[in-house]
């Protein structure tokens, strides 16, 4: 069991687990967090090395480092895992985010173990879904995933945050009924008639036993289980309050990390799973994120608190990556998964720069605050890049994405998705004018308050977590073709069924 | 046996009307007994009437006082606990726990 | 040609975007400015080598046999594919246009460059605060900018489109501190980002019909033997467009498909270089440094649209409807603009408006540009054009740099009379204006008798129209010149030294530049660049009736100007009274700024943006919130049935009990 390199990626937060639970005091605590999470993104680095590695010599198997252990026989429950290029990106971006997120709550108070220990567990959900292809395995990691949310919110949160901590997790519990529901259904048509039922996503799409009908039914299920994860319109309302009332750490996990469980699972359980029905309801939910995707911009423009700005361009984001997902073919699923690095690690670097803003002026609201760039320059500039990030500067990473996506979305000749195209191209203007706004209002001009004056700029570990993300985002930014090719693999007609419907 | 039942079963729906309308709790109490030993009645007469060879239906009597004496003595327990707390023995007023 | 040359072009500014940028702070101000310099001095004699190279050294992947000017791709390195062939790849295409914009931008740049040692100081000698920063911008706005301009496909133009955009808006809003410069700045990103948009959906429409993104494929076809030299051949714009002509749909809304992908990508064109009625960020980016409105607003960047087109010019030359769209658009703008220039008090704003107007002449003659008049000689004129203005605007601003620097206003009521005391700008800001009216020999009176001459053998309706245009031109500049030179005495005020000429760093660009318009009109720039990449020969089509025209407008403009302006005279005043609503109209611009104000703020944001947060909030929200209310709600009223008494427990149990007995006893009998 432990000869296969993917357990660790859940025997590494569970020791870290385990330590928090030994550590006496603050220093050791974030030993424990940093030397853990670094350990996790070694980890993750030499898995994508090793991953390429494969790929270069020629494995063609949908996942690779496989492996299978039983854990409950009378329903074929297994521990089993695998990784192909999208895990493996996804597991770089959650130990990148683990990483920096716990730089950024170097002084969580109080009960900063607890606030660890709650968070490490929160991660280790993380891992698990995106190392696991057992249907069940996955889910239970899903719910390992969500529930500590409720308490990270709800004690270490700001503002309303009982309201939001409630709203926050009754809303993703009342996904994972839907889904539950799928996941059920999924099982018992897992295979054909008289052979044994099986959780193994491979095994169900090797037998590809699920019947139309039923994929009617399940496919809707599970997408919008996944979905309201993905802050699908209309599902999205807990983003923004969630997101507002979360510390720091827990919104750039949250955003960065937890959001693209949803789309993640959105095409590896939904879309893998039951192609046709894919293929045929995809036009339904193109509707429904090509309206997020506008929508959540348009929010944004007259939003006043950062953190809401920043929850209303993740609605308009995330939709795009669901967006993607349903133009079910190579390029613009790419483009999804490069969007959701690009959208993950932006987004937790807007989160992590407004925690540290909120820390020194205690208010959030933009009305309040101006000339930032002459307080805090360091902070001030890392804003500025995150904009451009998040506005689609070439050299950045939201460009690389939106335009695979775009180019992508283009390829369907029909004038449905012509239309959606476009709408989706619309966000792109949109962008540029909420986060030019906030950039004028919060950074430029004159000092507004003549009391932040006195503030100090980034400390050694908040420049230590926010130029990390600056590293990644333009990394993605500059070779976007090195993530395209580790992701394209995936894609490609022979694996996913449905992009060679067409 | 039709003799031994009838009396047992109006004992019983007295028992049940007792407990049903009555807000004292003793009463209830006593209602409660009441419902038992109808009851209990049954057991014997069944026994005796339909399995004379057989000793279930007394043993399983002589259990079932046994049990109702112990259960009686802590319901009077409780009822003499919640008397000193709110000096009252009426139901309706127990109220206070679910809030 | 080696790769080596070209790869240093372009990663020489970044290379000191990024060290101004990271390490701008360790070193002095001093210290920076020298190295900016220096980096841009460097990259200037590497992109005029390379030019010379390619225009002079015949080597035949350059040049062919027949003396036609080659495409030659030096490289080409894939940066994302997409699927298999549709790439966007990184690289270097040197062909006339690109080579000749080398040179335009390393020129300019460096002279800003220079300039700015001067400029960003004040008259004690003191640096501005940012002084690495500003350098900084300059550099990555060099390298986005030719990174533009050696574009090997449509999809590398666009990404360096953005960055160009981006270094503006940083740029623009240079003095952050100040909120005008920061709405500026923010004005033209979102009004740029916007033309954009129409871009994208262009390349977007282009690249899924034909299936590629570079220029060579969509223009121009390989010549024997070689993988990366193409000749400029409209036989391949022939079959992209017979590509489109085929497809599924290939009319959409009235118009075929490939006229709207031709439309949309000049709408990019229209958002960058400024035509109506996308022009307004323009003006309002004169907040930002003056050399950065030389290098940026005038020289630069805001050709890039009239660039855009041209690259693609054989495509377009396929859809009539797109050149008539692009003339049509132009020549409102130029004159509008003209119009405009006429009222302004701002020098920044005349040359701002004036800069729109002169783009809008290269626009009208790429539009009016066609092979069978006269050869194609529109194109040739347009990119003279883009040569010579580059040269005398850029100059025009640093002059109005170097006043504003003495005065330390924009406003010309505040200048008057400043001949006497700084003859270095004033011999060259009269140079620069006589470029710009057009006087013989000035280059301005070449590069625009081509472009009359083009609108001649178009029609005569442009033809009029643009010599009305060059007519006022010369007025508004001339009106310019009179207010800031003549006018009257300079008011020295006490207490204030008298304005002085500038320190060499700021006078060596002026007086390079002047040279250069000076001379620039006897290049024999036709040998050089054509549309399609054949020696053209100008003589053949020079036109003495145009040429003797186009000069006697341009008196006559400078001759009006001189009466109003030279000495303080009532007239222009008696003027303003005598036309109040043409005159209002003109000041304020035609009021498109109140317009734009309006959709956005009373449109966009009050009936759109607002409406959907309240409906986020209250209505998705609220439904959600409903949803836990009336869970709660239902919770509260089934609770009675839990109350915890079991009297009741025992009612409700008998009950139903006898009602299930009932039932069974119905049911069964």
């Amino acid at each position: 069991m432990f000869s296969n390199i993917l357990i660790y990626f859940v025997v590494i937060p569970l020791v870290m687990l385990g330590a928090l639970g030994l550590c006496r005091n603050i220093r050791q605590i974030r030993a424990v967090a940093v030397t853990g999470s670094l350990a996790l993104t070694a980890l993750s680095v030499y898995l994508l090395v090793e991953y390429i590695a494969l790929r270069g010599a020629g494995a063609t198997a949908p996942m690779l480092f496989t492996g299978t252990w039983s854990w409950f026989t009378p329903l074929n429950i297994n521990l089993a895992v695998g990784v192909d290029g999208i895990s493996v990106a996804m597991l770089l971006l959650s130990s990148i985010i683990l990483l920096t997120g716990s730089f950024a709550s170097w002084k969580i108070q109080p009960m900063t173990k607890e606030f660890f220990l709650w968070l490490i567990l929160l991660s280790t959900g993380v891992f698990g879904f995106f190392i696991s292809i057992d249907l069940f395995t996955m889910f239970m990691f899903y719910e390992v995933a969500l529930i500590p949310m409720y308490l990270l919110i709800g004690v270490w949160g700001s503002g309303n945050k009982n309201y939001s901590a409630m709203k926050l997790t009754l809303m993703l519990m009342g996904g994972s009924a839907f889904l539950m529901l799928g996941l059920i259904g999924i099982y018992y048509h897992s295979a054909p008639a008289g052979e044994p039922l099986t959780w193994n996503l491979l095994e169900i799409a090797a037998n590809s036993s699920i019947d139309k009908s039923w994929q009617y039914f399940l496919f809707p299920m599970t997408f919008v289980g996944f979905g309201v994860l993905g802050a699908m319109f209309p599902f999205h309302t807990w983003s923004p309050d969630g997101h507002a009332s979360a510390p720091t750490a827990v919104s750039m996990l949250h955003a960065g990390v937890l959001m693209k469980l949803g789309g993640y699972g959105c095409f590896r359980v939904a879309i893998y799973l039951m192609p046709e029905a894919a293929h045929d309801l995809a036009w339904i939910f193109l509707i429904l994120t090509g309206i997020s995707v506008v929508y959540g911009a348009f929010s944004a423009c007259v939003q006043t608190d950062l953190k809401y700005i920043n929850a209303y361009s993740s609605v308009s984001h995330c939709g795009l990556v669901l967006f993607a997902i349903l133009m079910l073919n190579t390029t613009a699923m790419t483009g999804a998964i490069m969007q959701m690095l690009s959208h993950g690690l932006m987004t937790a670097l807007f989160f992590a720069l407004i925690g540290m803003i909120y820390g020194r002026t205690h208010t959030r609201d933009i009305r309040l605050m101006g000339g930032l760039m002459q307080i805090m320059p360091f902070l001030a500039v890392c804003y500025v890049i995150a904009g451009f990030a998040s506005l689609g500067l070439p050299g950045l990473s939201g460009f690389v994405a939106e335009m695979t996506i775009f180019v992508g979305s283009f390829e369907h000749a029909d004038m449905f998705h012509r239309v959606f195209t476009i709408v989706a191209c619309c966000s792109i203007v949109i962008t540029a004018v909420y986060i030019l706004r906030v950039v004028g209002k919060l950074l430029f001009g004159p000092v507004y308050d003549q009391h932040h004056l006195a503030l100090t700029d980034a400390e050694w570990w908040e420049r230590t977590s926010t130029i990390t993300l600056i590293l990644c985002v333009a990394a993605i930014g500059c070779f976007p073709n090195f993530f395209a090719d580790v992701i394209r693999f995936t894609f490609s007609p022979e694996i996913f069924t449905v992009i060679g419907m067409h | 046996m039709i003799y031994y039942l009838v009396p047992a079963l109006i004992m019983f729906c007295c028992g049940v009307y007792g407990f049903v309308t009555r807000k004292n709790m003793i009463a209830m109490l006593i209602s409660l007994e009441l419902m038992l030993n109808a009851v209990d009645i049954n057991f014997v007469v069944f026994n005796r009437y339909l399995y004379p060879q057989a000793m279930e239906g007394m043993m399983f009597t002589l259990f079932a006082i046994a049990i109702a004496a112990a259960e009686t003595a802590v319901a009077i327990a409780i009822i003499i606990n919640a008397y000193r707390s709110i000096k009252n023995v009426d139901v309706t007023d127990f109220n206070k726990m679910k809030e | 040609m080696e790769a080596t040359l070209p790869i240093l072009i372009l990663a020489i500014p970044l290379f000191m975007f990024l060290l101004l940028g990271l390490l701008g702070n360790k070193m002095s101000h001093k210290m920076a400015g020298i190295l900016g310099t220096a980096g841009m001095g460097v990259t200037l004699v590497l992109a005029y080598i390379t030019a010379f190279t390619y225009f002079f050294s015949g080597n035949p992947d350059f040049v062919s046999a027949e003396g036609q000017h080659l495409q030659y791709v030096v490289f080409n390195v894939d940066w994302l594919q997409f699927y298999k062939d549709l790439v966007i790849r990184i690289g270097f295409l040197l062909d006339p246009i690109s080579a000749l914009l080398l040179v335009v931008i390393t020129t300019i740049s460096f002279m800003v460059h220079l300039y700015s040692n001067g400029y960003m100081r004040d008259h004690h000698g003191v640096y501005e605060r940012g002084f690495q920063r500003f350098y900084a911008f300059l550099a990555l706005f060099s390298f986005s900018m030719l990174g533009l301009v050696v574009a090997t496909n449509i999809f590398q133009m666009y990404i360096f489109w953005e960055l160009v955009g981006a270094s503006s808006y940083l740029l623009i809003g240079f003095y952050y501190i100040k909120p005008s410069a920061v709405s500026a700045s923010k004005k033209a990103f979102i009004v740029t980002r916007f033309a954009d948009l129409g871009f994208l959906i262009g390349i977007l429409i282009l690249s899924y019909y034909t299936g590629t993104f570079n220029f060579t494929d969509l223009t121009s076809s390989a010549v024997a033997d070689s993988s990366n030299v193409f000749a400029v051949n409209i036989a391949t714009s022939e079959h992209i467009r017979n590509i489109f002509a085929s497809s599924a749909a290939p009319v959409f809304m009235g118009g075929s498909v490939l006229t709207w992908a031709l439309v949309l990508i000049f709408m990019g064109g229209m958002g960058k270089s400024a035509m109506l009625p996308l022009h307004i960020w323009l003006p309002d980016a004169m907040e930002g440094p003056t050399p950065v409105s030389a290098l940026i607003h005038a020289a630069t960047m805001v050709v890039a649209g009239v660039y855009l087109v041209a690259r693609l010019f054989p495509l377009y030359l396929m859809e009539e409807t797109a050149l008539v769209i692009i003339t049509v658009v132009g020549a409102i703008t130029a004159f509008y603009a003209a119009m405009v220039a006429c009222t302004q008090v701002d020098i920044k704003r005349v040359l701002a408006f004036s800069t729109i107007s002169q783009i809008a002449f290269m626009m009208v003659s790429l539009g009016v540009a066609r092979p069978e008049i006269h050869e194609g000689l529109g194109y040739m004129a347009s990119m003279f054009h883009l040569f010579t203005h580059a040269m005398f605007k850029a100059l025009l601003f640093l002059g109005a740099g170097a006043l504003i620097h003495a005065i330390g206003s924009n406003d010309y009521t505040e200048m008057h009379g400043l001949r006497k005391y700084m003859p270095i700008t004033h011999i060259t800001f009269l140079i620069g204006c006589l470029a710009i009216a057009g006087i013989i020999p000035f280059s301005g009176f070449f590069s625009k008798d081509e472009i009359l001459s083009s609108c001649m053998g178009y029609n005569w309706v442009a033809y009029v129209w643009m010599s009305l245009v060059a007519g006022l031109t010369a007025f508004y500049m001339f009106r310019l010149y009179f207010l800031i030179f003549w006018w009257k005495e300079h008011p020295v005020r006490e207490g204030h030294h008298a304005p002085h000429d500038q320190p060499w760093t700021m006078s060596v660009p002026l007086i390079f530049l002047a040279a250069v318009s000076v001379v620039a009109g006897f290049v024999p720039f036709g040998n050089l660049v054509s549309w399609n990449g054949e020696p053209y020969d100008f003589m053949k089509h020079f036109n003495w009736n145009v040429a003797t025209v186009s000069l006697v407008v341009a008196i006559i403009g400078i001759g009006i100007a001189m009466v109003m302006y030279r000495k303080e005279n009532p007239l222009p005043d008696k003027m303003q009274r005598a036309f109040p609503a043409l005159w209002r109209w003109c000041f304020h611009r035609f009021y498109w700024d109140e317009l734009y104000q309006f959709i956005t703020h009373k449109i966009i944001f009050a009936r759109v943006c607002r409406p959907i947060a309240w409906f986020d909030r209250h209505v998705i929200d609220g439904t959600m919130d409903g949803f836990a209310i009336v869970t709660n709600k239902v919770s509260w009223a089934i609770r009675g049935l839990q109350s915890g008494r079991v009297q009741m427990y025992v009612w409700i149990y008998l009950i139903g009990a006898l009602l299930l007995g009932t039932v069974t006893a119905v049911c069964l009998l």
